[in-house]
């Protein structure tokens, strides 16, 4: 079971092999191979306020290539979703569920071994990039301090690596930046940094939790572009996690909506936002100024996301939903429902809500 | 209804006002040129949007006009005064005149104090409700306007959602009938179904109070929709003025339509069809910002010329201005 892992775990060859420009091992015979899959994901945090329901029932996956997008509110567990997944939730957290990264399953292994497979197999990108770097170390250390770790690189082949990482994600005369501090970055440089640190070991997955939402929109565009140009390259798997719509539709290939702990609607980003069913998908997409519509209100959604604390017994959008088809929507849970190919909805109508 | 902003500006229609204004911080690293020879103009009864990165000065510009930053050099004039050198004392009845809402009403509003103690504030100081219970009707009023409950005043901002702080931040604001209240960023750190409320919030207190505000975002979507005129400011200056629907159409400035192209849409086919200006590198430091156009180190049209010429905002169409040796947009001014 474990095998490739094992093998790619004792790979070296990334000092001689410079420029990740083809992933040839990973790649052959099944481009579209699963690298990352999330099985009835439940998190539940135990607070002095009782425990709270962060996560329910969630699955989904992401292949070789492919870009995942978490869209929702905070508070929709989106993030948790992630940090559970990856072994990253809290210690008040209780996961349930199952989770695989290539052919392992994630979730039955002890800590140490999946830390272990987590370091050299998955990079992250988090929002502010100084949580993710240590503000005293020169960034070209931070950068390859995994690769070290991992694949076993000595301190002078992890330098030149470095520099290579940091001329990748495009900053500017790496030779010279790499002993650079990250205070002498400017914001949308330092996530260029984490996205090096994110890259050293050749990840098969990236995880990206809303890694540009503290950018400028200019600065973002700049970001976007390159996680795109690397997965191209790389054949990365991309998980973003975002609340920008926008974004989503420049870079997913399939796209979840999390309201309350839950997936309310998860398709192929073309059916989503062409027949966006589940209302609250709807309202979403409706609450975004639109210029053909200028001096008219907004279609606002009333009252707040709910708390996981605090979630209703049916459909947690049930409180704010303008449909509310169905008089079961809210005691009973509705059912995630095929609506188109590869496109479900939670909805009790299996030809989308009316 | 009239659109302010058509036909002339009389100095009665002027609010608030910067001239030629410049603030600079002194840093270890050098003068920071943070606002760097600004002249804008709020209209009564206008929403005039203020959009640029950050860095860029708008912030800080919105700041002057409140006098919470002390100018280098120019004016800043507000409801007809000039109030650029007033001491501390006179600054707090200028203040009754211009009200603001911050980014993060979680930051802006006292945890310990109750919403309806916050709200009052305002009206003990500038002694604007005579006894306590004059007081609470007031209080209560205001919390009525903004769509919040009366009991709401005897809660404390951490019961409340992100969505209702920034309701008790707009009520502060209103308190004191500014001439202008300054959005900070009034949205940007609510969740997007609750930005249209607060959006559709101001504009419905606009329309019935006859509100002025100088909506200062980097959405750009929610500037285009909340503003009747627009200025984008790059590193300190202001480098395109106009309508909405002629900025955002045909942008003249270059840093205008790179920022426009750098917005992603909500539209799949669009965002895989479309070809964006990416802009290289960062936004220069305002330490030393570069000689000439301040925009041509990333402008993808800079030319010679660019580095030698400081280009003044001229108008490019009617009621649009940019300040660019070779604007992208250039008709002769509309005879009509």
């Amino acid at each position: 079971m474990n095998e490739r892992t094992e093998r790619s775990e004792g790979r070296e060859g990334v000092p001689d092999r410079p420029g990740m420009t083809e992933r040839t091992e990973r790649s052959e015979g099944m481009p579209e191979q699963t690298v990352f899959s999330v099985e009835d994901l439940t998190v539940t945090v135990g607070t002095r306020r009782g425990p709270a329901r962060a996560v329910a029932g969630v699955s989904w996956q992401v292949r070789a290539g492919e870009t995942f997008a978490l869209v929702g509110e905070s508070g929709s567990g989106k993030s948790m979703t992630l940090l559970a997944a990856t072994g990253l939730a809290p210690r008040a957290a209780q996961v349930t569920g199952r989770v695989r990264l290539l052919d392992t399953e994630l979730s039955a292994l002890p800590d140490d071994r999946r830390r272990r497979l987590r370091g050299r197999h998955v990079g992250f990108v988090f929002q502010d990039p100084m949580t993710s770097l240590n503000p005293v170390l020169p960034v070209g250390r931070q950068v390859t301090e995994a690769a070290e770790a991992h694949l076993g690189l000595t301190r002078r082949a992890a330098r030149d690596r470095a520099v290579e990482l940091l001329d990748l994600v495009g900053i500017p005369s790496a030779a010279q930046r790499v002993d650079a501090f990250p205070h002498q970055f400017s914001g949308g440089m330092r996530q260029r940094v984490v996205i090096a640190m994110a890259l050293a070991c050749e990840p098969d997955l990236l995880i990206a939790d809303e890694p540009t939402t503290a950018l400028d929109v200019t600065t973002q565009a700049q970001i976007v572009e390159l996680v795109a140009d690397l997965q191209q390259r790389l054949g990365t798997a991309v998980v973003w996690v975002t609340h920008d719509l926008g974004v989503v539709a420049g870079i997913a290939d399939t796209v979840a909506v999390m309201y309350g702990g839950r997936i309310v609607e998860q398709g192929p980003v073309d059916a989503v936002f062409d027949a966006p069913t589940h209302p609250y998908t709807r309202a979403l997409l409706a609450a975004r100024p639109d210029p053909a519509r200028r001096g008219e209100d907004l279609v606002a959604i009333p009252g707040a996301p709910p708390s996981p604390l605090d979630l209703p017994p049916g459909c947690a959008f049930w409180p704010r939903c303008p449909v509310r088809a169905d008089p079961r929507c809210e005691h009973e849970l509705p059912p995630l429902t095929p609506v188109g190919a590869g496109h479900t909805v939670r909805t009790f109508y299996p030809g989308g809500t009316p | 209804m009239t659109r302010p902003g058509s036909g002339p500006v009389t100095a009665a229609d002027v609010v608030a006002e910067l001239d030629d204004l410049a603030v600079h911080f002194p840093t270890p690293a050098g003068v920071v040129r943070a606002v760097d020879g600004v002249t804008l103009a709020v209209r009564r009864g206008e929403t005039l949007g203020l959009v640029g990165e950050s860095g860029s000065g708008k912030s800080t510009a919105g700041l002057a006009l409140l006098r919470l930053v002390d100018p280098t050099a120019g004016r800043v004039r507000v409801a007809g005064a000039d109030v650029t050198s007033l001491s501390r004392r006179r600054l707090r009845g200028m203040r009754r005149h211009v009200a603001m809402v911050f980014q993060d009403p979680q930051a802006s509003l006292d945890p310990r104090r109750t919403v309806g103690d916050s709200i009052a504030e305002p009206l003990h100081v500038h002694r604007l409700a005579g006894s306590a219970a004059a007081r609470r009707d007031r209080v209560a009023e205001l919390l009525d306007l903004v769509g919040l409950r009366a009991d709401t005043a005897g809660r404390h901002p951490h019961e409340l959602s992100g969505g209702q702080r920034q309701r008790v931040g707009v009520a502060r604001a209103l308190a004191g009938e500014p001439d202008l209240i300054v959005l900070d960023e009034p949205i940007a750190s609510l969740d997007l179904s609750v930005q249209a409320q607060i959006m559709n919030l101001l504009r419905h207190l606009q329309r019935d109070l006859g509100l002025t505000y100088l909506f200062i975002a980097h959405d750009l979507a929610a500037v285009e929709h909340m503003s009747d005129r627009i200025a984008v400011m790059y590193l300190g200056r202001i480098v395109e003025t106009g309508p909405p629907e002629r900025l955002y159409r045909r942008p003249a400035h270059p840093y205008t339509a790179a920022l426009l192209s750098a917005v992603p849409v909500a539209d799949p086919r669009v965002e895989r069809q479309r070809r964006r200006t990416v802009l290289s590198g960062d936004i220069p430091s305002p330490v030393d910002p570069p000689s000439g156009c301040r925009f041509r180190t990333r402008c993808p049209q800079a030319r010679a010329e660019c580095a030698e010429t400081d280009p003044a905002l001229v108008e490019v169409s009617p009621d649009q201005h940019a300040a660019c040796l070779f604007p992208l947009v250039r008709e002769a001014a509309d005879p009509a």
